[in-house]
């Protein structure tokens, strides 16, 4: 009697500790639009009874998670989100190699984010950069290129996200260095700088700034920017007519996660058509990767924007994108 | 059997329940959390993996025959008390010795073959042998003489000491070597050095002219605006309710409590509502001064507004305790004297509050320094020190050594404000309630000073209404954020939706993960914590034992760790082995337990002072232990320290967030972090449906609380309960 006041209030305390993951569960990181994460985790315990416990967190927040969790990972799938911090996790063994039954129904471009990382990610959706402006708050002449951005009656009014968190704003730098070399790019974005008012930690957080009118403009994914519009926001989407890059968004499975089965089955559910077709039914405007998805009538069409031939390969690598992230440390983001 | 024996025999009980406790650990429980992955004992105990090869746990095994060997010979002897602490110190020892990715050094690889393939954390043979050797340890120092004999209270100092350990001090040590490793994992000066001289950190710029101050800078700033102006608030408030006719008094101090139970982020939300470039006020300012509407309210201002908010109700509950405990004779006297009210005011009624005010302006500091939710949602591009703090652990560039850098950083300006504080408020005698009796009126406001204050406090009433009826309107209208008043459901749908269906009730909103374990997390937490501090205050007040200052200071400490500090320490601690238990609902308890444990203890310590030790006496020489004396005499007697410890750790646990937020994992996400996503990604009306629901939540299980705990029964017509308010 004595001891049991202390013995049990210090076993409670670890009572937590060593449990393992029960079998009917499925960790999902989940790096779009929160109320997709949220409809795909509803939608896939509906329809197999797994429990799935889901985080949203951006791609680049997530890649930190799964290298800090290196050795003794908690995540299983790491659904969405851009192409490149994927590539890095693949490329640093993060992630397993995993051949889905359902790669034969996908569009090229998904394959091939497949074979660049050796099966260890897949293609989910396509998606152009642009950004996106408010209409009430921007006067003519519209802006339609990247130039227009440095005009001044932009300044303090533009947001972007920070390229160190979010894979949006990584790919406007890396596209920017694609269409400009790599020294104008940086020359640019100082530029740019002037009329930044901040560097936000979510790539889609600038537009949902945009449309409440904390800010004019948001250098977005432009499906973002569609998204905003759709749900009545006064904006209005732009493809830069320098030409832009896009997004491969992907999805990887968590190597040695603590559920493998259950994250294989979600793999190839999420593959699926049906799957797919989920992200209209909660805003957003991709374009999905199984040919066998309908492609919502709202989604920008990528055969109408200039897009640029991204080399997802090379600035997807660790060593590229240390360096250009080192690069905008040292040159934008120490101006802050 | 005499006395004597009795106790003899109970004792001997007790140890052979340790030792049993001990056998079990060793010999049959799995050690590890997990197993290595090419290891496959017969029994995962530590027997099991000492036999094949992990030779390294062979002296764990071995001390439990020694120890019963010479438990024989003789129970109280040095030569017991010696092999139980070996034991718990090869315990330890081994657990740092091996890592997850192998040996800590080469000699071990060359004895043991096998530690290449590293350890895992320790699993329930681990924690529970660890449990067994400080049980010993206490029990044999008590049979020694410790704590004057008494076995319970030698336990429970054993204990306390080992938790504080482990979950205070060890993660600090951790952290503060983290801050001087270098890139490639080597300890070095360099590196801190580098980090601590960052121009990011220090620079003047915006003082100058330039654009951006360092962070300490800007924290330090903040901290100084946010203390002055609250404080000034807080005495303006106080002055009006203590020494004014003003007819509202308790329904001030009953809003007094609001800003407590607000969870965070919310207020910034409701800023942004109402001054963000959209906001109501924006506009209409914008257009009656036709101007462009800008985004004046992100960075200092913004922050500051939340602040403010935030700390006032705080300044002015210590300052209204400062104004009522003056002795209106000596304020009579110097009107009898032919002063005027002004002079009386300036030369007696103001030098009496100087250290109340002393106390509010550091409280607010302090705060001020420690708080995340308000900087990270009005910053804009002003950052503060808990903000970059978590930028460097969250974001994608993890980068330990910055975050650990900064973070001592931030604890040594805390420090500094706390002893500042007592240094201040311990040097002169401001005693004014004394046993005399007096008038018992006080004098009134001087007419000019009142003007002033009531000119001060209108606009921040009418400030904090707007506020909190963006809130209480925010959560049930179709979009705040562009005022779109359309009043709707939605949003609490989309958080609490449920269906029953086939296979029962199914949760199907997005917030009940986060709403669950929270609840769970904060009702394990909140009686642990209130354990821990009442028997913590009980061993203070009313125990002797060697070493009672340095653990008191020890409990402090804990206390004066901004949240910030404690999350990075607790990931740069508990991430890896051997204690390696992020990602549980545990380490969430654990944190909780240790930040909020000091004010439980205050609380109680306030209690104990009442209570006169007579009855416990009176209780021992009845023949009761320390822990039925405990249990049948003290905590009936000190429920309203209860109650405090018991609400304060529950709200707490519920509104907290500059620690959880680095402890939060997909399996137990808590529902401050899940509101600060919402707010991230824009979904204000969400973040704030939540919040209405945490508060309502809030209200209803301290009322609970207050029916469970019960008031106290003196025995007399009735009581005078002072009531101490915790503040964050």
């Amino acid at each position: 009697m004595r001891k049991t006041t202390i013995l049990s209030a210090t076993l409670a305390g670890f009572i937590a500790a060593p449990i393992a993951a029960s079998a009917d569960e499925l960790v999902l990181y989940c790096s779009v639009q929160e109320e997709w994460c949220r409809l795909m985790a509803e939608s896939f315990q509906r329809e197999t009874g797994i429990n799935v416990l889901m985080t949203r967190r951006s791609s680049g927040e997530t890649y930190a998670q799964l290298k800090a969790e290196e050795g003794q990972p908690r995540g299983d799938v790491w659904w969405g989100g851009t192409g490149d911090p994927h590539l890095q996790a693949a490329e640093e063994g993060l992630t397993a190699v995993y051949e889905s039954p359902m790669l034969a129904e996908l569009q090229d471009w998904a394959v091939s984010q497949a074979n660049a990382s050796g099966m260890r990610t897949v293609g989910i959706y396509a998606g152009a950069l642009g950004y996106g402006f408010n209409t009430e708050l921007v006067d003519d002449p519209a802006p339609a290129c990247w130039a227009d951005l440095l005009d001044d009656r932009f300044r303090d009014d533009i947001q972007v996200a920070n390229p160190n968190s979010s894979g949006t704003a990584y790919t406007l730098l890396a596209t920017l260095v694609q269409i400009m070399g790599e020294d104008e790019a940086f020359e640019f974005l100082g530029e740019l700088d002037e009329n930044i008012s901040q560097y936000t930690q979510s790539g889609a957080a600038p537009i949902r700034n945009a449309a409440t009118g904390e800010t004019a403009i948001g250098i977005v994914f432009m499906h973002d920017a569609v998204a905003q519009a759709v749900q009545g926001a006064p904006i209005a989407a732009v493809a830069p007519c320098e030409g832009t890059g896009y997004e491969i968004g992907s999805m990887s499975l968590v190597e040695g996660g603590p559920n493998p089965d259950n994250a294989r089955a979600f793999y190839d559910w999420a593959l699926s058509p049906e799957a797919q077709a989920l992200g209209a039914e909660a805003n957003s405007f991709q374009v999905p990767s199984n040919r066998n998805a309908p492609v919502p009538p709202e989604s920008p069409a990528l055969d109408q924007i200039t897009l640029i031939d991204y080399d997802f390969e090379t600035y997807g690598s660790s060593d590229t994108r240390q360096r250009l992230l080192a690069r905008w440390d040292d040159e934008i983001g120490a101006r802050r | 059997m005499t006395p004597d024996e009795i106790r003899a025999s109970r004792a001997a009980r007790e140890r052979l329940a340790w030792l049993v406790l001990l056998a079990l650990a060793v010999l049959v429980l799995p050690w590890h959390r997990a197993m290595p992955t090419d290891a496959t004992p017969l029994i995962p105990s530590a027997l099991g993996l000492a036999a094949e090869g992990r030779g390294w746990l062979w002296p764990v095994v071995l001390s439990l025959p020694l120890l019963v060997w010479a438990g024989m010979r003789d129970a109280a002897g040095r030569l017991f008390l010696g092999l139980a602490l070996a034991g718990f110190v090869v315990l330890v020892v081994q657990g740092f010795a091996v890592g997850l990715r192998g040996p800590a050094f080469d000699g071990l690889a060359a004895v043991f073959p096998v530690a290449a393939q590293g350890q895992t954390g320790f699993g329930w043979g681990g924690f529970v042998a660890g449990l067994a050797f400080l049980g010993l340890i206490a029990h044999t120092l008590a049979l020694r003489g410790f704590c004057r004999g008494d076995r319970f209270s030698a336990s429970a100092v054993v204990f306390i000491v080992a938790l504080l350990g482990l979950f205070v001090f060890f993660p600090i040590l951790k952290l503060a070597t983290a801050a001087f490793v270098g890139p490639d994992g080597e300890l070095a000066l360099g590196p801190f050095r580098d980090r601590l001289f960052a121009p990011d950190i220090w620079r003047l710029d915006c003082l100058t002219g330039g654009r951006r101050c360092g962070v300490v800078i800007n924290s330090l700033m903040l901290g100084l605006l946010a203390a002055t102006i609250s404080t000034a608030l807080g005495l303006a408030l106080a002055l009006i309710v203590a020494r004014t006719s003003f007819r509202f008094k308790q329904t001030l101090r009953a809003l007094s409590i609001l800003p407590i139970i607000t969870p965070p982020f919310v207020v910034g939300v409701a800023i942004i509502v109402l001054f963000g470039r959209t906001g109501l006020l924006t506009q209409f300012g914008a257009e009656v001064f036709d101007v462009r509407p800008t985004r004046w309210v992100y960075g200092l201002t913004g922050i500051l507004m939340a602040q403010v908010l935030a700390f006032t109700p705080i300044t002015f509950l210590v300052l209204l305790g400062t104004v009522e405990a003056i002795n209106p004779t000596l304020e009579e006297a110097s009107q009898t004297l032919g002063a005027g009210p002004v002079k009386t005011f300036f030369k007696i009624t103001w030098p009496l509050l100087r250290p109340g005010i002393a106390a509010a302006f550091l409280l607010a500091f302090i705060e001020s320094l420690a708080d995340f939710g308000n900087p990270i949602v009005l910053g804009g591009g002003f950052e503060v020190l808990s903000t970059r703090i978590f930028f460097a652990v969250a974001g994608a560039r993890y980068d330990l050594g910055h975050a650990a850098t900064l973070a001592m950083l931030l604890l040594s300006l805390t420090l500094i404000a706390f002893w500042l504080q007592s240094r201040w408020l311990g040097r002169k005698s401001y005693v004014t309630v004394t046993g005399k009796s007096d008038a018992g009126l006080a004098s009134t406001l001087p007419f000019g000073l009142k003007g002033v204050a009531w000119a001060v406090v209108i606009p921040f009433v009418l400030f904090t209404m707007g506020v909190y009826i963006v809130v209480l309107v925010g959560g049930f209208v179709h979009d705040i954020g562009r005022w779109d008043l359309t009043p709707t459901f939605a949003h609490l749908r989309t958080a609490f939706a449920f269906e029953i269906g086939a296979s029962g009730l199914e949760f199907y909103g997005s917030a009940w993960n986060s709403m669950k374990t929270t609840l769970l997390v904060s009702a394990i937490a909140a009686p642990l914590t209130t354990a821990v501090g009442i028997m913590t205050a009980w061993l203070v007040a009313r125990q002797d034992f060697a070493g009672k200052n340095a653990f008191e200071f020890g409990t402090m400490l804990s206390f004066a760790i901004p949240g910030t500090v404690v999350g990075v320490s607790y990931v740069a601690a508990f991430n890896v082995p051997p204690v390696d238990i992020t990602g549980t609902a545990a380490i969430l308890v654990i944190c909780f337990v240790f930040r909020n444990m000091p004010v439980g203890m205050r609380a109680g310590l306030a209690a104990f002072a009442q209570i006169d030790r007579s009855m416990e006496e009176a209780s021992q020489t009845m023949g009761a232990g320390g822990a039925a004396t405990l249990r049948r005499v003290v905590l009936p007697l000190v429920k309203p320290a209860v109650f405090t410890a018991l609400v304060y750790s529950f709200v707490t646990a519920m509104t907290a967030v500059s620690a959880v937020i680095f402890l939060v994992s997909a399996r137990h996400n808590m529902a401050t972090a899940y509101i600060m996503g919402r707010v991230e990604a824009g979904e204000y009306a969400l973040a704030i449906t939540y919040s209405t629901v945490l508060m309502i939540v809030m209200i209803i299980c301290i009322v609970l609380i207050q029916l469970l705990v019960g008031a106290r029964k003196l025995g007399r017509r009735r009581e005078f309960q002072g009531q101490t308010t915790p503040a964050e």
